[in-house]
C-alpha cells in the first residue's frame, strides 16, 4: 500500500523524480525502512497504457514542458525547444530507454588521467573507481535482468542485427554480440520474455524492459513506506537559516502551491530540471543557486557523442521488426589516440518507424534525394553510435528568465557547441558505420545527425575537491549534507557506454549510504 | 553564448497539430474541387480551389512518393483549409505563383516539369510559408496510417504479438 505522508512530516526523504536515478533511491530506501515522498512531475503509464504508435507514444510520454536552445548543435536549429527526448511520467526515461547496459570500463572513471589534457575539455577523474563500483554493477544487473549477465543467455538477434553483425564481421570485429540489454531472455516468472515487438522507445507492453514505473515503483510502494505523488512539479528547495534543506515546494496535479517538509532532498529530476531546480532555489543566503559555490550547476553539461547510420539494400531488411536496440560492436569503445580523438564509442542496432524515421532522418530536407530514401524504408538497416563527449564548462544549463513555463517558472535553456573530440570521433564512427553496411552491400548510406538527446548528464558533477563540482563521492551535495543528486547529472564524464546501468548502480549505493549516515544519526 | 530562442520548432502541439486533424474527414461546403486527373476530388471549404490545388501540388514536390496516391496529400494539407488557416495560405501560394511567373511560368501550377517546380520552390524554402508546409508535412503525410502500407512499414505489433512468431530474424538474402 501506498504510504500517505503528511505535508508537515519532517522525517521523510524527499526524492524529485522517479527515473533510473529517482524511482531506484525510493524502492531501495523504502526496502530498508527509510520513509519516502517521491515528486513526480509526470503521470503515472503503465504497460496496458503505452502505444504501439510513434508520434501518439510521444504525446503520452514526452517531457514537452518548454526549453530553450543555443550553441552550434544542429538540434538547436532543428528542434529548438526539443533539446532532449526524454519522458514525463511515474519511472521517468525508464519506460523510454532501449534497455543497453553497460558497465563503464575502468579506463574511463579516471578520464583527466588517462586522457591528459585536451583543450577546451573541463576534464576531471571521477572520485570513485571501478573496483569500488563492481559490486554496485553487480546488484544493477541482477535488478534489471541484464542479458549476458548472471547466467542469463542474450537476446535472439533479430533481421536489423542481422545485417549488422554480417558487416561487422566482414570488417574483423571481434566484439560483436546483441547487447547486455535490460530486457527479459529468460522466463523469470515476473517480467514477460521479450516478444520481438519491435516499440521499446514506445514503453514495453509487455514488461519485459525493465522500467522503474512497474518494478522498483511498485516495489517501494508495497513496503508502506514510500508515497509516490503523481503530477507534483517541484518548484524550489526550502532551507533553513543554518543552510540546511528543510523541504520543498511543488505544485500539485490541481495546480496547488504545497510544501512538504524533509529530512533529506533528493534530486533527480534529469540532467536539465536537476540544475534548473537548484537554480531556481536560489535564496539570500544562496544567490547563485543551492549547492553552487563551485559554480559548476548547469556546466560541464554532456550528451554523448551520437549519431546515426542508416542504409539501404536492394532487398528488404524489415528492421522495425524486434528489439530496437539489440545489437552492438564493442570493439571501438576503447581509447586509441591514433585514431585521432580520445575516449571511445559503441555502435549499437538501432530502428524507427516511418513516421519517426521521416522526422529524424534528415531534418529539414525535402525533395527526392530525402523521399526516396524513405521508398527504400523496408530495405533500410540502421545503427546508433554512442561515444564519449567532451566535458565543457561553456555546456550549460541556464535559467531563460525571459521564457517560463506553465508555473511562472524559468524555463532551462541548453547550451551545447560541439568539442573538435566529438566531432573527430563522430566523423571516424561515421566512417565505420558506413564501411559495416557497405560490407554487405549496401546501396545507399545516411551518416544522420544526432536526435534530441537521450543520455543527458553531468550538469551538477562528482568532484573530490569541492571547488571542482557539485556532489561529492555519494551524489551529497559539497555545501548542504542533506541535499543529494541521484540522476545522471551527477556524471563527471560520460564514458562511452549507455548510462542507465551506472545510474542505477549509483542510486544502490547512494540509498545504501544514505540508510546507514541516517542509522548514524549523522544525517 | 548565443542568444536564447523562444521555444518553437517540435514542440508536441505543434507536432501533433496536424496529425490531429487527419481522420476528420473531409469537410462539406465551398466550392467543389477536383484534379485535372480526376484522381481525388473534393469540397473546399475557406480556400480558393485554385489554391488549394496548389497547395497539393506543393506538398506533393516537397516530399514526393510516386507510389502515393494525391488522396493522401490532399488530407495532409486539409487542415490549413479553416477560415483561420486561409489567409495566410492564399498569401503563402500567391507569393508562390508569384515566383513562378519570375521564372516565366504561368503559375505554379502551370509549370509542367517537377524540376522546374522545385526551382522554384527552392528559391522560397527560407520562408516561414514553406518551413509551416514542409514541417506540417512531416507528421500530416507520414503520420497517416493509411500510407504506411505502401512503405512496407507494419505499424503496431503487440495486438499480434510481436514478431516473435512473425518473422523477426526473417531475413534471407545475407
Amino acid at each position: 500500500m501506498a504510504a500517505p505522508f503528511d505535508l508537515t512530516d519532517d522525517s521523510v526523504v524527499v526524492i524529485i523524480g522517479t527515473g533510473a536515478g529517482g524511482g531506484v533511491l525510493a524502492n531501495e530506501l523504502a526496502q530498508k525502512g527509510v520513509s519516502v515522498v517521491a515528486l513526480e512531475a509526470g503521470g503515472r503509464y503503465l504497460p496496458e497504457d503505452y502505444v504501439n504508435d510513434e508520434w501518439e507514444s510521444f504525446g503520452q510520454l514526452a517531457w514537452t514542458d518548454p526549453r530553450t536552445t543555443s550553441g552550434d548543435w544542429r538540434v538547436a536549429k532543428d528542434f529548438s525547444g526539443l533539446p532532449a527526448w526524454i519522458v514525463k511520467a511515474v519511472g521517468g526515461t525508464t519506460t523510454h530507454w532501449a534497455g543497453a547496459s553497460l558497465r563503464f570500463q575502468d579506463y574511463e572513471w579516471k578520464a583527466k588521467t588517462t586522457y591528459g589534457d585536451v583543450q577546451g575539455a573541463n576534464l576531471l577523474d571521477w572520485p570513485i573507481d571501478g573496483a569500488e563500483m563492481a559490486p554496485w554493477y553487480d546488484l544493477a544487473e541482477k535488478k534489471l535482468g541484464v542479458t549476458r549477465t548472471n547466467g542469463w543467455p542474450g537476446l535472439p538477434g533479430n533481421n536489423n542485427y542481422k545485417v549488422f553483425e554480417a558487416g561487422a564481421k566482414a570488417l574483423g570485429y571481434e566484439e560483436v554480440h546483441t547487447g547486455r540489454m535490460a530486457i527479459m531472455s529468460h522466463d523469470d516468472g515476473d517480467r514477460t520474455p521479450c516478444q520481438q515487438t519491435g516499440f521499446c522507445f514506445q514503453g514495453c507492453k509487455w514488461g519485459a524492459k525493465w522500467s522503474s514505473a512497474y518494478t522498483d515503483i511498485p516495489a517501494g510502494e508495497a513496503t508502506g513506506n514510500l508515497e509516490v505523488r503523481e503530477r507534483a512539479h517541484v518548484a524550489r528547495i526550502l532551507h533553513d537559516d543554518t543552510g540546511k534543506v528543510t523541504g520543498v515546494e511543488y505544485y500539485d496535479a490541481d495546480g496547488n502551491l504545497q510544501m512538504q517538509k524533509a529530512r533529506i532532498v533528493c534530486v533527480a529530476g534529469n540532467s536539465f530540471e536537476s540544475p534548473r531546480l537548484l537554480l531556481n532555489s536560489a535564496s539570500e543566503m544562496f544567490p547563485d543557486g543551492l549547492a553552487n559555490s563551485s559554480g559548476q550547476v548547469g556546466r560541464n553539461y554532456m550528451r554523448h557523442m551520437t549519431g546515426s547510420v542508416y542504409a539501404t539494400f536492394d532487398k528488404p531488411v524489415r528492421m522495425w521488426r524486434g528489439t530496437t536496440m539489440a545489437g552492438i560492436i564493442q570493439d571501438e569503445a576503447r581509447h586509441d589516440p591514433s585514431r585521432g580523438f580520445v575516449g571511445g564509442y559503441e555502435l549499437e542496432t538501432l530502428s524507427l518507424g516511418l513516421p519517426f524515421m521521416a522526422a529524424f532522418l534528415d531534418p529539414g530536407a525535402w525533395g527526392r534525394e530525402f523521399t526516396t530514401a524513405l521508398d527504400s524504408y523496408e530495405n533500410m538497416a540502421g545503427m546508433w553510435i554512442v561515444g564519449e563527449d567532451m566535458p565543457q564548462e561553456t555546456n550549460r544549463v541556464t535559467l531563460n528568465m525571459d521564457v517560463t513555463d506553465q508555473y511562472g517558472l524559468p524555463v532551462a535553456n541548453v547550451h551545447f557547441d560541439d568539442h573538435p573530440n566529438d566531432i573527430a570521433m563522430r566523423n571516424h564512427a561515421y566512417a565505420r558505420g558506413i564501411a559495416v553496411y557497405e560490407a554487405v552491400g549496401a546501396t545507399r548510406v545516411f551518416p544522420t545527425p544526432p536526435y534530441p538527446s537521450t543520455h543527458n548528464l553531468g550538469t551538477n558533477r562528482m568532484s573530490e575537491n569541492p571547488r571542482d563540482g557539485v556532489v561529492n563521492r555519494w551524489g551529497q551535495t559539497h555545501d548542504i549534507a542533506n541535499l543529494f543528486v541521484s540522476d545522471g547529472s551527477q556524471f563527471t564524464t560520460g564514458a562511452a557506454e549507455n548510462p542507465t546501468l551506472t545510474i542505477v548502480a549509483l542510486a544502490i549505493r547512494q540509498a545504501d549510504h544514505i540508510a546507514g549516515e541516517m542509522s548514524r544519526g549523522a544525517l | 553564448m548565443n542568444t536564447p530562442k523562444t521555444p518553437r520548432g517540435m514542440t508536441r502541439r505543434q507536432l501533433l497539430s496536424n496529425a490531429a486533424i487527419l481522420g476528420t474527414g473531409f469537410a462539406v461546403g465551398g466550392g467543389f474541387i477536383a484534379a485535372a486527373d480526376a484522381a481525388w476530388a473534393r469540397e473546399v471549404q475557406a480556400l480558393q480551389p485554385q489554391t488549394f490545388a496548389t497547395l497539393v501540388q506543393m506538398a506533393r514536390d516537397i516530399y514526393p512518393h510516386d507510389k502515393v496516391g494525391d488522396e493522401f496529400y490532399v488530407l495532409a494539407v486539409s487542415g490549413y483549409d479553416t477560415p483561420e488557416a486561409a489567409p495566410a495560405i492564399e498569401a503563402g501560394i500567391a507569393a508562390l505563383d508569384a515566383a513562378a511567373r519570375g521564372k516565366g511560368f504561368g503559375s505554379y501550377l502551370d509549370t509542367g516539369w517537377e524540376r522546374d517546380r522545385v526551382d522554384i520552390l527552392r528559391g522560397i524554402e527560407d520562408s516561414a510559408f514553406f518551413q509551416q508546409i514542409r514541417g506540417g508535412l512531416v507528421t500530416g503525410l507520414y503520420n497517416q496510417k493509411a500510407v504506411w502500407p505502401i512503405f512496407g512499414y507494419e505499424g503496431a505489433s503487440y495486438e499480434q504479438g510481436g514478431y516473435i512468431d512473425r518473422g523477426f530474424n526473417d531475413i534471407n538474402w545475407l
